[in-house]
């Protein structure tokens, strides 16, 4: 790994321009730390910083940008006819790309020599047989052109790699020498150093905005793309969802939501009381031994893996509802065909988010000031009448804002619905049907082997891309509500 | 005194006897106590619940089934040219194999007296697993030396016979199967209790790779395990540092302006965005545009640190604040600089938080698995060991909520009992990390 060695070179550098920088700013003083501005150590920081910081920053910018240019050099090369019906461009530049890799390969594992590598025609070899032994597929025989553009690939990938190395150590050394050069008693080190280690910590915290950039942008592009392919109205408004990678497939939204809505609402419908009640009992009667036991008892469930209860509705609360709703169940009603219904999906999901809603509301009702629990004991109030009619009024926007929380984890939840809610699109009332949801169908459309290009691959942008609205407004309007609400108090 | 009888009450009783009024508002509030209990009573039921399924379910992946058979290694068939070179040997596939199992295991049902149930040794070959030959060979390439001896072989037995000893498989159900019958499970009793096959702790499980769907005796967790530690030193390697540099930054440094503001908002709201879309974003960015290795632990370990920095972003803040001012303001006093009282003052003292912090992010990214399907790392991919380090991160792998999705994809009970064992450890695993995290509050916490 020609790359890692490199870092290593660099960082060694650094090291060595360390104990120079360090070493040059201690003799300027005569060996007196009284006389030098900082501590040596930060000369010998200051030195690291200016040896190892812009030599990795051009290598980082080189290994992002010497892939488009040579793309962009090389898919010249290709000519417009070969590029056959049905295919693209950039299809046959991944073809020149596997080649050329393929090569590499061939010459690393000394199935070829390099000279041989470079003479390769495919008159003469059976390319396509050669790389197979090293292990590299390819769908069809290599024509000549796309050989010549491997080749040229190779070349420039070879020629940027040799002057990205040139260019870095002769970087990193400049940086070493300047450093050097200005490492004096006089030099104000410790400012350069904690202002250099300033902006990294900017650069960290930077970070979180470029997560949301990297999020909005990868939908954007890829929705903008699906829209093109397929007309947006038809994808706000279609009542099916059928899509078939032959083509022809109807892509309307409405039977996910619906699907997304009703699990979720039946998961709220089982969480909310029972996180409600219990956050009620646990703040306002529990003694603090059955608060020490129960409230880590509810969290436990806080903390076990979605995939769990993915399992546990699909292995153990799907078949027993079946048992109970199913033909020739308990009930003898026949509602339920099989074990993954939007009831399964729903009522699990409403366990994971008990400890979600009880948590939550547990702070804030313990955020509501004991004096006004005092002042409605003291007129006599029981305490169940003080909960209802003093407590929970004046705690209900933070539950409400709980609540939207609550909401917009179910309806972001993945793995629940994937094995328990079914794969059928459907819209119907009966809850003991299977349905299926948005995020569902996001993994669906997104593993196998669908061709990134297709609108049948597409559509799943376009679905995150409304999930992640969705959930961003519900949580946006949440923390509002509980910010609001927060301020009265202190 | 007319105003003294004005507030006279009007029922009147004595406080001692309560009126109907007084008692309906008792039972009002006991009602309401008691829906309390039973909402508390509910949830800790769904845990008890939860976690006996897993253990009563997942325990059975942790047993299998074993026939211990002795192999005669027929030279004549293992190595026709006599001379034990490796090339010839090699030569000889499974399909080699299969037969000199199958007369082995006829020969010793014979000399027990329990065969003649079955006409062609072949016929035996339900009872083992599909795995048997490719062991028996293994060893064959491993030590050369052994054809022409007799060996002794603890081979797997087939999914429906172990299924049989622990009770998933019964001669009912298997009336429609046509890969086992039920003389297959007569003389499946007949071996227990001549003592050729037994049950014992499953090593295979927790050390080895995924097999193949029709092979679920095979199937381990090992190279899943692999996996996900791959990935976790990614989120370590990258969430720790950088979330703690991002944190110092906004709790010491940032100056109030929109800059900061909208990086502590866009953090809040990374925090609740679904994990499926950090998926979609390490498909699109990792993968699509920067053309990194699809299913390697490198990009899931990517996605999975830009998905709990938030959360470590938000208890370093927490633990940085918790530190008293004092502390600051002593070491500005004695001359240090603002750089030098974070690093050589406030962060020795946040660190337990920091850690505390961290554990419980990286636990919540061990069982995430909803962004893992996105960037393929399912499938049949966890089959092989990775041969180092580098290949550790960049080879394709599964990693274990992955793995444990796989199986319960596959519709096989078999299968389900290991995803099941999977689970248990999956769950050991958040434990011990969840015990570490609260250890290390209770050693280290302060209270100021």
């Amino acid at each position: 790994m020609p790359v890692l060695w490199l870092i290593l070179v660099v960082i060694a550098l650094g090291v060595a321009g360390y104990l120079l920088g360090r070493g040059r700013a201690l003799g300027s003083a005569g060996g007196d730390l009284r006389r030098l501005h900082s501590l040596p150590s930060y000369y010998g920081a200051n030195a690291f910083l200016w040896t190892v910081v812009p030599a990795l920053l051009l290598l980082a910018a080189w290994l992002l940008a010497q892939p488009l240019v040579i793309d962009n050099r090389v898919s010249g090369l290709i000519p417009d006819e070969i590029i056959e019906e049905g295919s693209s461009r950039s299809l046959v530049m991944s073809d020149v790309r596997r080649v050329a890799e393929g090569l590499d390969l061939a010459v690393k594992e000394g199935a070829l020599s390099a000279e041989e590598a470079g003479a390769l025609t495919t008159e003469d070899t059976d390319i396509r047989a050669l790389l197979g032994e090293v292990g590299v597929a390819l769908g069809a025989e290599v024509r000549p052109e796309v050989l010549n553009a491997a080749q040229r690939y190779r070349a420039l990938g070879n020629t940027g790699r040799w002057t990205m190395t040139g260019l870095v150590l002769a970087l990193s050394l400049g940086g070493l020498g300047f450093a050097w050069s200005r490492s004096d008693k006089d030099f104000r080190a410790r400012n350069t150093v904690e202002s250099s280690v300033k902006a990294l910590l900017i650069l960290a915290s930077t970070i979180a905005i470029l997560t949301t950039l990297g999020i909005v942008l990868s939908l954007i592009f890829n929705t903008v793309e699906f829209f093109r392919l397929y007309p947006a109205l038809d994808f706000f408004t279609g009542l099916t969802w059928s899509p078939s990678f032959g083509g022809g497939s109807e892509l309307g939204i409405l039977p996910l939501l619906w699907g997304t809505l009703y699990i979720s609402l039946i998961a709220l419908l089982v969480a909310v009381p029972i996180g409600l009640f219990a956050a009620i009992y646990l703040s306002e009667y529990a003694t603090p031994h059955v608060r020490a036991i129960a409230k880590p008892m509810l969290e436990v469930l806080a903390g076990i893996p979605t995939i769990v209860y993915g399992l546990f509705a699909l292995l153990t609360v799907g078949p027993l509802l079946v048992s109970v709703f199913g033909q020739g169940g308990l009930l003898g009603v026949g509602w339920m065909q099989g074990g993954t219904a939007v009831m399964t999906a729903g009522l699990v999901m409403g366990v994971m988010l008990i400890p979600f809603v009880s948590s939550l509301s547990d702070d804030i009702i313990n955020a509501v000031p004991q004096a006004m629990r005092d002042g409605s004991l003291g007129l006599g109030a029981t305490k169940s009448e003080t909960v209802k009619q003093v407590v929970l009024p004046a705690a209900l926007p933070g539950i409400v804002g709980a609540i939207l929380l609550a909401a917009s984890r179910a309806i972001g939840e993945t793995m629940i619905v994937v094995l328990g809610a079914g794969a059928a699109a459907k819209l119907s009332l009966n809850p003991f049907e299977a349905m299926t949801t948005v995020t569902a169908k996001i993994v669906s459309q997104l593993t196998g082997d669908a061709d990134f290009a297709s609108p049948e691959a597409l559509v799943a942008f376009a679905l995150g891309m409304t999930l992640f609205v969705i959930t961003l407004g519900l949580n946006v309007f949440a923390l509002y509500i509980v910010r609001k609400y927060r301020e009265q108090y202190e | 005194m007319t105003d003294l009888s004005a507030n006279q009450p009007r029922s009147g009783g004595s406080l001692y006897t309560t009126d109907a009024r007084t008692r309906r508002r008792n039972a009002a509030e006991k009602r309401f106590r008691l829906y309390g209990m039973i909402a508390v009573g509910i949830g800790v039921a769904f845990v008890v619940t939860l976690l006996s399924v897993i253990l009563v379910n997942g325990s059975r992946g942790f047993q299998q089934s074993f026939i211990t058979l002795p192999v005669y290694l027929d030279p004549a068939k293992l190595d026709k040219k006599g001379e034990r070179k490796l090339e010839d040997i090699k030569k000889v596939s499974t399909f080699g194999y299969s037969p000199l199992i199958d007369d082995a295991l006829a020969k010793m049902l014979a000399e027990r007296e329990i065969d003649g149930v079955f006409e062609k040794p072949k016929e035996y070959r339900a009872l083992l697993s599909a795995s048997a030959a490719a062991q028996v060979r293994d060893s064959v390439l491993a030590d050369p030396g052994l054809i022409g001896e007799t060996v002794e072989f603890r081979l797997l037995a087939s999914s429906r016979v172990d299924g049989y000893l622990k009770g998933r498989v019964t001669r009912e159900s298997i009336a429609r199967d046509k890969n086992i019958s039920v003389e297959h499970l007569d003389l499946a009793d007949a071996m227990r209790a001549a003592g050729i096959l037994e049950k014992s702790f499953n090593w295979g499980f927790i050390t080895g790779a995924d097999a193949s769907e029709s092979r679920p005796e095979q199937a381990g967790m090992g190279v899943s395990m692999l996996g996900s530690l791959f990935m976790m030193l990614v989120v370590l390697g990258l969430s720790l540092p950088i979330g703690v540099a991002a944190s110092i930054y906004l709790e010491e440094f940032a100056p109030k302006n929109r800059f900061t503001d909208l990086i502590e908002v866009n953090i809040s709201n990374l925090a609740a965005v679904p994990s499926i879309v950090f998926g979609i974003l390490g498909l699109a960015v990792f993968i699509q545009f920067a053309h990194l290795p699809q299913s390697a632990p490198l990009v899931g370990g990517l996605v999975l640190t830009l998905m709990t920095l938030p959360t470590i972003i938000i208890s370093t803040r927490a633990a940085l604040k918790a530190v008293p001012p004092s502390i600051r303001d002593a070491a500005l006093g004695v001359g240090a600089s603002k750089m030098q009282s974070v690093f050589h003052h406030v962060l020795p003292l946040a660190m337990p938080g920091i850690l505390t912090g961290t554990i419980i992010g990286l636990a919540q990214a061990l069982g995430e698995t909803a962004p893992l399907l996105l960037i393929g790392m399912v499938g049949y991919i966890a089959s092989n060991y990775p041969d180092g380090i580098a290949s550790g991160f960049l080879d394709p792998n599964s990693a274990m909520p992955a793995q444990i999705y796989e199986w319960a994809k596959r519709a096989d009970p078999a299968y389900y009992e290991r995803a099941w064992g999977g689970i248990i450890i999956l769950l050991l695993f958040l434990m011990t990390m969840n015990i570490i995290a609260i250890l290390l509050r209770r050693r280290f916490e302060r209270r100021w």
